[in-house]
């Protein structure tokens, strides 16, 4: 525990220490045939497992290196170069960096995307598609006790760019640490005694198979100064795969607020203290002294439940939310907005894009923002690569990602009919309903009616540039979302509006692929505003169209047969409005 | 695989031997650290551990800390700090189960404090004063509620490390010496962090091996100590607390007095350090040491089964033996290991038998 000059005994006993280090050493080696017969075979082997796994992990290493701007870690999740790294460490790197992998060659990288409350950012490593990555891995079945490692930059030590490794255990799970003075939330994180130094920020925590669990970002430090003390934070992986999307998408990702607050009553429950009436959630029906029991399908059971499922889930989601109130339990599906607004969020990381102010007592305007730099004086590998846009970390990544989204509905709308669409059949509670979408109308006739829509009846008081409405009454715009869901498959693109990509959200509950990530275009016009998840197979499995900013959405569901079935045929629809069903209708022979 | 390292460690006991212990001891944790069986032990001594809450919340001084089930009634051992200077003491068990503690009583030489809450059939770990204490090298689990993380019915956290050394603690915080100066294991990884006091070591087979002590540096260097008193001295503070007795203060002198070595016929070369290696000077003529070999320079590194890492150490298991005993030292002699069969502990002549030399 002290230092070695301290403790070294006189001359002469030194020698008999040397003597008997000596002997020591001989009594290990007679141990090895003890060893053999107790295993030393296993031990070996587990030991050369642990080697590889880590030889494989410490390829997915990434050092970055900014300059006096300090540097930190980042670890590979793609072969094309995707990496995460934490907010922190881009902050002061910027847009442009350089990163070392362990075999030895420095890449240019790109910033993707930010996530400035949860830490995290996505850049991207160029000039390869054959990068190692690593796996993320279902961080929720990590269990405390389980062992994992560290492989990172501490103390920027990767100066030949072979990265360090360290071991450890993991000590808790699903920690909440609240911000520390700056909006950087850890909700949800893993805590592990592996040493995590600075310099290790934004690097790879991974479990004892090389799979990655979390990203490395926060630790506890008090009075010994800015180094481990066996208490280590990490953003989970299930979190980082919420956000994936949004990064990819070149967004300034935000996270989500129920729009109420929640507080322990005297006797342990979770209850809602306080609520927003602008808030979907009052819409649904919460109130004030609702009883939370469950939130985005894990059950709350502590304030700190509650932070940590809501911490880990980006603005926008629709997620369900279970309240008790007067004994009796009721699910509603919530849509989560976000923490702060866009100009906020803009603010924080490229506050002082354009012009700096000069201050008031001459003092120099503060140097220009990393994370908005002009393009100008990016390097020439960088430059084409780097697109600024209010509300975005760098637009260009979402140009790249709408086009993936829509080359994989063409893939699947190839054979679309440009005749009109017509559906009939029965609906769920009796009655029989029968649709027409044509090119410029759209019609349905309901037991309660017929409605129908075209273009040239648009009076005053619908969506104006489009000209919805929210017929047939009572669904929020279901004729509106039909006809936007025809031209988008007969087009592959929606002419008028702004199409952008949105991310990723789970698909619906009580749909077949319930909580699976799809992708979603966002499409807004004056107004209006739809979402479109398409899933793996590139069909359009559902949308959410939105008349106007305070109107409840119209949700409509597709079901398809096969994921080889025309997508424009689904067997059945359903249609959900203000938190009710509006119907439920199931289409006759399909595969006509 | 573990039963062959710790032969070797046994072996090998003082000051530079300490770099090839934690080397080895490294190792064998390295290789347990990737098997992966920490998991069953620490989730069930966590239901065992409870957050505690009091007095503090200024700068330096935490309002937290951690504390260990003893009794299935409600006992709790922790440590004795100004947390517990409070007229409320919140404890929160592993299943987020809300009590208020009262403070039963304190054993201040070894700083340990004795709390009560109104439960039934709570699982707890037996405290045994004749636990018998882990060696260097074994494999540690610390559990304890560090810098206030876990709350309600969150798990405290579980670390994992090796023991170092058992050694007489020399600590203190700022001007203020440490009261305890008894044994402590000296832990290689960094438990005693904010809220740590009162938390629990264990093996990684589950057993209680002691408490997490202090954020305390030692004191001739200055370095923060990863400390816990063991399990033995944790039990003896339990039962004089709950008995009532006045704190002991002279245990140290008697581990010192007893059979002493001049009954075996051994001196040893003057005790000037802390950890001075136990090097026979000279064996008396007639004496069962003269009787069974040994030799001036022989090095003595164990007393039957037990490590010794120092004088005092060996000093202090013979001090375990009564008349009758059998004596068997381990000694290395030229670079080879020697057994010494020393026979039965001869009767002390007189009561007071010449002390050894203090430190």
């Amino acid at each position: 525990m002290r230092p070695i000059p301290h403790v070294l005994p006189p001359v002469r006993h030194r020698l008999r220490a040397v003597s008997l280090l000596q002997a020591s050493l001989l009594m290990l080696g007679s141990l090895s045939p003890v060893l053999a017969d107790s295993g030393l075979e296993a031990v070996l082997a587990a030991e050369q497992a642990r080697v590889d796994t880590i030889a494989t992990a410490s390829k997915t290493a990434v050092a970055i290196f900014a300059g006096a701007a300090g540097g930190g870690s980042g670890v590979l999740i793609s072969p094309t170069g995707y990496a995460l790294t934490n907010f922190h460490v881009v902050q002061p790197a910027g847009v442009a960096m350089q990163c070392g992998l362990n075999d030895g060659r420095l890449y240019d990288a790109v910033l993707v995307g930010l996530d400035p409350t949860g830490d995290l950012a996505l850049i991207k490593l160029l000039g390869r598609d054959d990068f190692p990555a690593a796996r993320l891995a279902d961080s929720d079945a990590v269990l405390v006790g389980d062992p994992c490692f560290v492989i990172g930059n501490p103390f920027l030590l990767a100066t030949n760019l072979q990265p360090s490794v360290s071991s450890g255990i993991v000590s808790g799970v699903h920690r909440y640490q609240f911000p520390a003075g700056t909006i950087l939330e850890y909700a949800d994180c893993l805590q592990v005694d592996a040493a995590i130094n600075p310099g290790n920020s934004g690097g790879g925590l991974f479990d004892a198979a090389g799979e990655l669990i979390g990203i490395n970002g926060r630790a506890s430090f008090e009075k010994r100064g800015r180094i481990n003390v066996g208490v280590g934070y990490a953003i989970s992986a299930n979190q980082v795969r919420n956000f994936l999307g949004v990064l990819k998408g070149g967004r300034l990702a935000d996270h989500a607020t129920l729009g109420a607050t929640v507080a322990t009553s005297a006797d342990g429950r979770v209850m809602v203290a306080d609520i927003l009436e602008s808030s979907d959630a009052w819409r649904r029906g919460l109130r004030i002294d609702d009883e939370v029991v469950a939130l985005a399908g894990r059950p709350v059971r502590s304030v700190n439940a509650f932070k940590n499922m809501l911490g880990t889930l980006p603005a926008g989601w629709r997620v369900p939310l279970t309240f008790r109130r007067g004994g009796r339990p009721t699910e509603i599906i919530v849509e989560l907005a976000g923490v702060h607004t866009t100009a906020m969020l803009n603010d924080l990381v490229a506050g002082g894009r354009g012009a700096q102010p000069e201050l008031p007592d001459g003092k120099p305007a503060p140097p220009p923002n990393p994370l908005a730099p002009d393009p100008a004086d990016l390097p020439e590998a960088i430059r084409p690569l780097y697109e600024p846009r209010v509300g975005y970390t760098n637009f260009h990544f979402n140009r790249i990602e709408l086009e993936r989204v829509l080359a994989r509905l063409a893939d699947r709308t190839a054979d679309v009919s440009r005749e009109p669409w017509r559906y009939r059949g029965s609906l769920t509670g009796g009655g029989r309903f029968e649709i027409e979408l044509t090119d410029n109308s759209a019609q349905i006739s309901l037991p309660t009616g017929v409605s129908r829509w075209e273009p040239a009846v648009a009076v005053a008081g619908l969506a104006a540039e489009a000209g919805f409405d929210a017929s047939p009454p009572g669904s929020g715009g279901m004729l509106a979302a039909l006809t936007i869901w025809r031209q988008l498959l007969l087009n592959g693109a929606l002419e008028t509006g702004r199409t952008s990509y949105w991310g990723q959200q789970p698909q619906a509950p009580g749909s077949a692929a319930a909580g699976q990530l799809a992708d979603v275009l966002n499409w807004t016009t004056a107004g209006s505003q739809a979402r479109f998840l398409i899933d793996d197979t590139g069909a359009v499995v559902e949308i959410s169209f939105t008349l106007s900013p305070t109107a409840d959405p119209c949700q409509v569901r597709f079901s398809l047969p096969s994921e080889t079935h025309p997508c424009w045929r689904p067997d059945c629809i359903v249609v959900d409005s203000g938190g009710r069903r509006f119907a439920t209708l199931a289409v006759e022979d399909p595969a006509e | 695989m573990t039963t062959p390292f710790l032969i070797g460690l046994r072996s090998s006991t003082f000051l530079r031997q300490r770099i090839l212990l934690s080397l080895v001891g490294s190792l064998i944790c390295a290789a347990a650290t990737w098997a992966g069986p920490a998991t069953a032990p620490g989730v069930a001594a966590a239901s065992r551990v409870v957050k505690l809450y009091g007095a503090g919340g200024v700068r330096g001084l935490e309002a937290y800390q951690t504390g260990v089930l003893v009794s299935p009634t409600g006992h709790i051992v922790t440590a004795l700090s100004t947390v517990l200077d409070s007229e409320a003491i919140d404890c929160v068990l592993d299943d987020g189960r809300r009590y208020a503690a009262r403070l039963l009583g304190a054993d201040l030489r070894r700083e340990l404090a004795v709390l009560a809450i109104d439960g039934e059939n709570l699982p707890s770990f037996p405290l045994s004063p004749t636990a018998p204490r882990a060696a260097p090298g074994t494999r540690i689990l610390a559990l304890s509620n560090l810098f206030g993380v876990a709350v309600g019915d969150e798990r405290v956290s579980l670390q994992h490390g090796v023991i170092a050394a058992c050694v007489p603690l020399r600590a203190r915080r700022g001007p203020h010496e440490a009261a305890y100066r008894g044994d402590a294991y000296i832990l290689d990884c960094t438990t005693n962090n904010p809220g740590s006091p009162g938390g629990c070591l264990i093996d990684w087979q589950g057993n209680f091996l002691g408490m997490l002590g202090k954020e305390l540096r030692a004191e001739p260097s200055g370095i923060w100590l990863s400390y816990a008193l063991p399990a033995d001295e944790i039990a003896k503070g339990y039962a004089a607390v709950l008995s009532g007795e006045p704190p002991a203060v002279a245990d140290e002198a008697e581990e010192d007095r007893g059979y002493n070595l001049r009954l075996l016929g051994l001196a040893l070369v003057p005790d000037l350090l802390d950890q001075t290696p136990p090097f026979v000077e000279a064996v008396q003529a007639g004496t069962p040491a003269a009787t069974a070999g040994l030799q001036p320079d022989d090095l003595v590194v164990a007393l039957g089964e037990r490590t010794v890492t120092s004088q005092r150490a060996l000093r202090r298991e013979l001090a375990r033996l009564i008349p009758g005993d059998h004596v068997r030292l381990s000694l290395i002699r030229r670079g080879e290991i020697v057994a010494c069969d020393l026979g039965p502990l001869p009767q002390a002549p007189l009561p007071t038998a010449t002390r050894e030399e203090a430190p």
